[in-house]
């Protein structure tokens, strides 16, 4: 994944600078009007008012915010007071998002550093089964996950089967069904970026703290954890974005407790209960969010540890 | 005095590869040792035996008498400053200096006035809260002195420590690491192929190449009684020439030099027959009273030797070396000369 | 005495991760060949759902949905190639030039922006101009997104070649694209074939932005499948998605074994003699 701010250095001209304009144009052309373009116009819809049918009526309001934040009773009439349910959804999907990428940082730092430390002829191959599951379509796996875990599904037959358990688990439908996924659908992620700095990392740093007295594990939270922190932050992030936003997870594996942002937005958009306005303006919070985590990183990154 | 270091019959082997064959040596306590060879030789396999990065295949290792084989480098109190420093880049210099401390369980308070200390002696003290990447190659090699002597350890090792400084640092380098060890009374076992550097800073040294000990003397002895043809030519410079021994006794050998005169000289060899005989170019000197007949090729000005490059009858090459040039009036180029050979100049070696 | 890289339970964690991350997949292929009309019970190897999803009821509404999915990711991974390519072109050989840093954020935008909120932004952009939802909007939006991808290996690669080789056959008076067709695209060849199969499975694969502005009458397969899948998962469903994985499985393959026999061609750089 390209990492914001590694612009690599340009080489000198080979007689391609008169040519730059038409080169980039279609690059400018195609990401500024489908891309660019249309997140400014949903800027500019989470300010408008909804029609009934779904879509917009240009009438500028704050109408879509204040149903975020104010809640002024069921009959509008009353004192506002602050909102919780959307966020509320925020703060689940924020804590859903957490918690995914805790587990895939668990479980994806030691398999990038065991993959980082194979001798080279076999490291292409551990890095070749790594990623495939990635390339694999993520409605695929969500669903395979969800077919796997339900309740007469393959998970809890083997389980009572071999008499582990009694009745099946009850894993579809529930927060844990969620993080599940999301820390299925993003673990690739988390072991990329950490690969990538366990790779970079001097060996000879872990032989200092042990030459010093210090055990194994001392020297992984000592000196490994500290050096290689950029890449970890970096798997993080990648894990983190996705979640917050996902749709596909909470949708399949989830139930109505489990609402999240996604879920939100997609809500808005489907049919004539849609609210196109208040959708854009869900979209909008997510995106400063999303903005604000990019930011810690990029700023993380520049007070990174330099060899 | 004990030996701080003993190793018996070191072999080292990575597969069909082996890196050491059986390597012997006893390091005294408050030696300056070195070990001297070049790259391949297994002068660095045989240090980070000592250290514990690397497992003996067989053979033993002795620290002041307790076999430390066994021992994970994290329990051995041996410290080693290692080539390229590795100083930990995200902690200051004083936190790198009491990083072994801290793993020792010594408290905040102590490790501090202890590194405080050891920059002192290393005369760093005012960049006790820089980060290393803010020193230059000079100060971070004097970090990871203090860094590797801070835990007080038995034996320092030292991984061709100097091999990243200029000329002048190094020179000026060797000067304070040779009274670092003296001050310390620490055991300091140095790696090194600057045979200058051996030379310089060693109580003793031990020439190594193929991963083998081809030979341990002091300076001087290796120097001037080499065993055999590596040694002779890695330290210094030398003339090899081949002789047919025809007696040896008591550490004397017979034989006769090209050009036919006969001699005695001192021996590594005990054994008669075709062997390399090896005489330095300051021990030959041009004289009436000759041992060998040479003709001069080139006179070389190195300002204060001349070198005067010349070969035997039979296209054999020998170079002599004469000191104080300015006195000395150089042979001409074609000029047919005399050479004698200073009492034990010579030395046949064991090859 | 294990050296500095080892850590005990790490290997027995990559071990698991694995496990993770082929589990459900492989239950997934084992029971598309399950002979049992029911998903829960195995009723011997069979190959009825295989046939079901070329023939069965549903087979037209799939094929029509895969045809789709077949043509946007040929047309959407072409175009994004291409812009790419000329992309990296001004970006790593032109020189710095005003708007440099602009442009590298411009390209990475769709990587960091949630897909969700793309998936919106798209749908109010067509919705706003008018343009009535369906094949050409899906195009549209895959191309935007595939850009960055297709970037990435080209841009690599393109790093990886030194502008020495194209200088040398200029001062052999080769024009410009002359310079370039026959020196610098047969080299950049690799990363140009990498970025065209990775936009081409991230065109596939895409759900969520493809499922808003598809609008009402059409389907990729994607969205065909999470369609039925709302309705229950049914076994033909996990034929279609052990299908699905092995495409993926091949054009990884087929990335991977370009990336290394690349790795043999003469794009290094030159070491100063």
């Amino acid at each position: 994944m390209a990492a914001p701010g590694n612009i690599p250095s340009p080489a000198s001209d080979t007689g391609y600078r008169s040519l730059i304009g038409p080169l980039l144009l279609p690059t400018w052309a195609v990401i500024g009007i489908f891309m660019v373009l249309p997140v400014l116009l949903m800027a500019v819809y989470s300010f408008l008012t909804k029609e009934f049918r779904g879509g917009v009526i240009w009438d500028f309001t704050l109408a879509a915010y204040d149903q975020f934040f104010v809640t002024r009773g069921l009959f509008g009439d009353e004192p506002a007071q602050i909102e919780w349910t959307y966020i509320a959804i925020f703060w689940r999907s924020i804590w859903q998002a957490g918690l995914a990428t805790i587990l895939c940082l668990l479980i994806g730092f030691p398999t990038a550093w065991f993959i980082a430390t194979r001798p080279a002829q076999t490291r292409g191959l551990w890095l070749f089964l790594i990623t495939i599951p990635y390339w694999v379509n993520l409605l695929i796996r969500t669903v395979s996950l969800k077919f796997l875990i339900r309740d007469n599904g393959p998970l809890n037959e083997s389980l009572m089967g071999i008499g582990l358990i009694d009745g099946p688990l009850p894993l579809v439908n529930t927060n844990l069904a969620v993080q599940l996924g999301l820390f299925y659908s993003y673990l690739p992620f988390m072991v990329l970026p950490i690969y990538a700095a366990v790779e970079r990392y001097n060996f000879a740093l872990s032989e200092a703290a042990a030459d010093l007295y210090a055990s194994r594990w001392a020297t992984l939270r000592e000196i490994v954890l500290p050096v290689v922190k950029p890449g970890i932050i970096g798997g993080c992030i990648l894990v983190f974005v996705p979640s917050l936003g996902a749709f596909l997870a909470p949708d399949l594996l989830g139930g109505a407790k489990t609402f999240m942002i996604g879920s939100l937005i997609d809500e808005q958009f489907k049919g004539s209960q849609g609210n196109w306005p208040f959708g854009a303006a869900v979209a909008m919070i997510l995106m400063t969010l999303v903005l604000i985590v990019i930011l810690f990183y990029a700023r993380a990154q520049a007070r990174g540890v330099t060899r | 005095m004990s030996i701080a270091v003993d190793i018996r019959d070191a072999v080292k082997s990575y597969g069909p590869v082996t890196a050491l064959h059986g390597v012997s040596l006893a390091i005294a306590d408050n030696e300056f040792f070195t070990l001297l060879g070049p790259s391949g030789c297994g002068k660095t396999t045989l240090l980070r035996l000592i250290a514990g990065f690397e497992t003996i295949t067989s053979g033993e290792i002795r620290l002041f008498g307790q076999n430390i084989a066994q021992l994970e480098p994290n329990h051995r109190p041996v410290n080693t400053v290692f080539q390229q420093y590795a100083l930990f880049p995200h902690l200051t210099v004083t936190d790198n200096v009491a990083f072994g401390l801290k793993m020792q369980g010594v408290d905040a308070p102590t490790r501090r006035a202890r590194a405080g200390q050891m920059l002192e002696m290393v005369h760093l003290s005012q960049f006790a809260d820089r980060m290393p990447a803010q020193l230059s190659g000079g100060q971070q090699q004097r970090v990871a002195l203090a860094r590797a002597l801070a835990p007080a350890p038995k034996v320092l090792l030292l991984d061709e420590p100097l091999s990243a400084l200029d000329l002048k640092l190094r020179q000026a380098m060797r000067v304070e690491l040779k009274q670092l060890q003296e001050e310390t009374g620490i055991t300091f076992v140095f790696v090194t192929h600057d045979q200058e550097e051996a030379l310089t800073m060693s109580d003793r040294i031990a020439v190594m190449s193929n991963g083998r000990v081809q030979q341990t003397g002091t300076a001087r002895e290796i120097y001037e009684a080499p065993v055999n043809r590596f040694v002779a030519d890695f330290i210094g410079e030398t003339n090899l020439l081949q002789v047919e021994v025809e007696s040896v006794s008591q550490g004397l050998a017979t034989l006769t030099l090209p050009g036919g005169h006969r001699i005695t000289c001192p021996s590594a060899s005990t054994t008669i027959g075709r062997h390399h005989l090896s005489i330095r170019p300051e021990r030959l000197t041009i004289s009436p009273d000759a041992d060998l007949l040479a003709t001069v090729d080139r006179v070389v000005y190195l300002g204060t030797d001349l070198q005067v490059i010349a070969h035997l009858d039979g296209s054999q090459p020998i170079t002599l070396r004469l000191q104080n040039a300015a006195r000395i009036t150089p042979p001409a180029p074609g000029q047919r000369i005399g050479l004698h050979l200073e009492e034990g100049a010579a030395r046949l070696l064991a090859d | 005495m294990k050296g500095v890289r080892h850590y005990p339970g790490f290997l027995a964690l990559t071990i698991l991760c694995l496990v993770v991350l082929y589990a459900p997949l492989a239950v997934v292929a084992v029971y598309s060949f399950n002979g049992s009309a029911s998903i829960t019970e195995w009723g011997g190897f069979s190959l009825r759902w295989y046939a079901d999803v070329f023939t069965g009821p549903e087979a037209a509404r799939f094929g029509q949905a895969a045809w789709n999915s077949l043509t946007l990711a040929l047309m959407a991974a072409t175009t994004a190639t291409a812009i790419a390519t000329a992309a990296a072109l001004a970006m790593l050989r032109a020189g710095p030039f005003r708007g440099r840093q602009a442009s590298f954020a411009l390209i990475n935008l769709p990587l960091m922006v949630p897909e969700i909120v793309i998936a919106v932004a798209t749908l109010i952009f067509f919705s706003t101009i008018g343009f009535t939802t369906g094949y050409l909007t899906i195009l549209l939006a895959h191309i935007t997104f595939c850009i960055p991808f297709a970037y990435l290996p080209i841009a690599a690669r393109l790093e990886g070649v030194e502008g020495t080789y194209e200088q040398a056959a200029r001062d052999l008076y080769a024009s410009r694209a002359q310079a370039f067709r026959l020196i610098l695209l047969p080299l950049l060849m690799p990363g140009v074939i990498s970025g065209w199969l990775l936009a081409f499975i991230i065109s596939l694969d895409d759900f969520i932005i493809t499922n808003f502005v598809k609008g009402a009458g059409m389907e990729t397969l994607p969205t065909a499948i999470f369609g039925s899948v709302k309705q229950g998962i049914k076994p033909n469903i996990m034929a279609i998605s052990t299908l699905m994985l092995l495409v993926s499985v091949l054009f990884v393959t087929a990335a991977y074994l370009v990336n290394r026999k690349s790795r043999q061609a003469p794009a290094t750089k030159w070491k100063s003699s």
